[in-house]
């Protein structure tokens, strides 16, 4: 459960990206966060990182208050979340093997699974055959895919992503969408950040809108059975 | 820690130093300078104490008696100074003997102008003790003690060169601690430096690693395992190079310097190096692990 009230973030600039958010999102939920460029989004997620704190108001996920979780707590909290970064923020001297290992490495995960794991990753995001290249090496849309792949290795029980499709193809952009869905599927809250309107109307979530550091819509349409959307060769994530 | 994370941050130490491979040069460098001097002086001060210790050895305090004392009221005294415990040998030369190692010394090849004496021992009241010490350094207590002892005329030592040794390695520990804490803080400085530009290499990286969930330690790592490795390849060359150098120097001393072979044998490398090499591991590898871990952790204040 994550639960924010009053949260307001001023930046050293003055600029104020966030005004007085409050909203509850329960575990296992798939939500869209959509909203103007400026409106916030990404401040949000980076609030829920604890990549920076609040300037005011309280940020509590599964009971603990991010601003007063100990220092030596943070890293397992952040552990327990997969980002895709807007920016993407892989190592750039890393292989795009080594990319996706070093969040295996970091929970501790020994060498022989994490050789298994990570091809397999990267064959879910269409990136088999990348394995040793380097980041600058990759289009946009591939650095993209190799980061989603990196946050979703270890099975966040939250995922962040933000505008994870914003450099993909319609087709890859569908493959990533079905990606999260599955492992929404399998327990993870999953919150997107997007700007892609046929996205957001396709998949029929529940839909929070901002603008100018304020939510202003938050929509959860009835589910209805998408059969479309089914599809006979479902992958399913590397256990 | 996992092993396969260790061998982990092991390569990603190396490779820090591969990127960064002038800066790393100039500081194993200088921390081999540091410790390459350190055994220097180790080596030259461990035998100039084991000279002086040989030399103790041979140099002792003579004590004579006075002109009138018999043998036997010699031998009383002499009793009593044998119980002492600083002594470690003690030697009587009667006035006959001393009388005839004097001839071999100065009529050596004129026997017949000491023959005039024959008779007359000019040497007579001259019967002694030689006496020989565990410490050099109880010497100058011993002295005033046998002085103030009954029937005791004269007491014959030289401290000179027992002080004169150990005056030498006081000099010679005061310029080398004085030329390796130069060293040092030069190595401290560069090692820091390395560490710092690395640091700023991996800036994003480690900025991104904290961000997905990686520890302190795990950033780390890799800085600590460069440190320790600049450290003990720092102190690994001059060690290899002493090693070498040292028998050396000792063959040469031996061959060359015929006088000294009797009085004086270089310690053996044996004996020398196991000190030698495990200070010198412990300095190089705790001041290039204690730099990089300090410099690193202003580094990771995200
Ligand atoms: N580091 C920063 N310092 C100062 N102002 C910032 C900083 N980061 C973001 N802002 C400002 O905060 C506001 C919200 O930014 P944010 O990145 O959250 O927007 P966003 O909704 O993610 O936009 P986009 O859709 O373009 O990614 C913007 O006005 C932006 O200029
Ligand atoms: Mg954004």
């Amino acid at each position: 459960m994550i639960r924010l009230t009053n949260v307001s973030k001023v930046y050293e600039t003055g600029n104020k990206a966030l005004r007085g958010v409050t909203l509850t999102i329960k575990d296992g939920e798939f939500v869209f966060i959509v909203g103007r460029s400026g409106s916030g989004k990404t401040t949000l997620l980076k609030l829920l990182l604890k990549e920076m704190e609040p300037s005011s108001g309280r940020i509590v996920v599964n009971d603990v208050e991010l601003g007063r979780m100990k220092r030596r707590h943070i890293p397992r909290y952040r552990r327990s979340l997969g980002v895709v970064f807007q920016d993407f923020r892989l190592l750039k001297d890393r292989t795009v093997f080594e990319n996706v290992a070093f969040a295996q490495r970091v929970i501790g995960e020994p060498n022989r699974a994490i050789k298994e794991s990570v091809p397999r990753m990267l064959g879910l995001v269409g990136l088999s055959s990348k394995y040793k290249v380097y980041p600058r090496q990759l289009s946009g849309g591939e650095q993209q895919r190799v980061a989603i792949a990196r946050a979703l290795i270890n099975r966040p029980e939250v995922l962040l992503a933000d505008e994870p499709t914003g450099n993909l193809d319609a087709f890859h952009a569908g493959e990533i969408m079905k990606l999260l869905e599955e492992i929404n599927r399998q327990g993870t809250t999953v919150i997107v950040v997007t700007h892609s309107q046929d996205m957001v109307d396709a998949m029929k979530k529940r839909v929070i809108t901002m603008d100018r550091g304020r939510v202003v819509d938050d929509t959860n349409p009835v589910q209805e059975p998408r059969i479309s959307a089914r599809r006979s060769h479902r992958r399913t994530l590397p256990r | 820690m996992r092993f396969s994370t260790f061998i982990y941050c092991l390569k990603q130490g190396l490779i820090n130093i591969r990127r960064n491979f002038l800066h790393s040069l100039a500081s194993a460098a200088t921390i081999s300078a540091c410790i390459f001097l350190f055994c220097l002086f180790f080596a030259i001060i461990g035998n100039v104490r084991h000279f002086a210790q040989s030399a103790e050895t041979t140099v002792g305090i003579t004590v004579f008696f006075d002109e009138n004392y018999t043998e036997e009221q010699i031998w009383q005294v002499g009793d009593v100074i044998a119980a002492r415990p600083e002594v470690r040998e003690m030697d009587f030369i009667s006035e006959e003997a001393a009388w005839e190692s004097f001839q071999m010394e100065y009529f050596a090849g004129m026997e017949e102008l000491a023959e005039g004496f024959a008779d007359d021992n000019p040497l007579a009241g001259s019967a002694s003790f030689e006496i020989f010490l565990h410490d050099i350094s109880t010497q100058e207590e011993m002295v005033e003690y046998l002085s103030s002892l009954q029937g005791v005329r004269k007491v014959n030592y030289s401290n000179s060169v027992a002080e004169g040794l150990e005056n030498m390695n006081q000099m010679i520990g005061m310029v080398s601690i004085l030329i390796i804490a130069v060293l040092l803080a030069v190595a401290i400085f560069l090692i820091s430096n390395t560490i710092s530009v690395a640091a700023a290499f991996r800036k994003s990286e480690n900025r991104i690693m904290m961000l997905i969930g990686a520890t302190n330690s795990i950033v780390r790592a890799p800085f600590l395992v460069e440190g320790l490795f600049l450290g003990i390849v720092g102190a690994a060359v001059p060690l290899a190079g002493i090693y070498f150098l040292y028998q050396k120097a000792a063959e040469y001393v031996m061959g060359h310097y015929v006088i000294m072979s009797g009085i004086f044998t270089p310690i053996p490398i044996e004996t020398l190096f196991p000190v030698m090499a495990g200070t010198a591991f412990a300095l190089g590898g705790g001041v290039g692990f204690f730099v990089s871990f300090f410099t690193i952790q202003k580094h990771l204040k995200l």
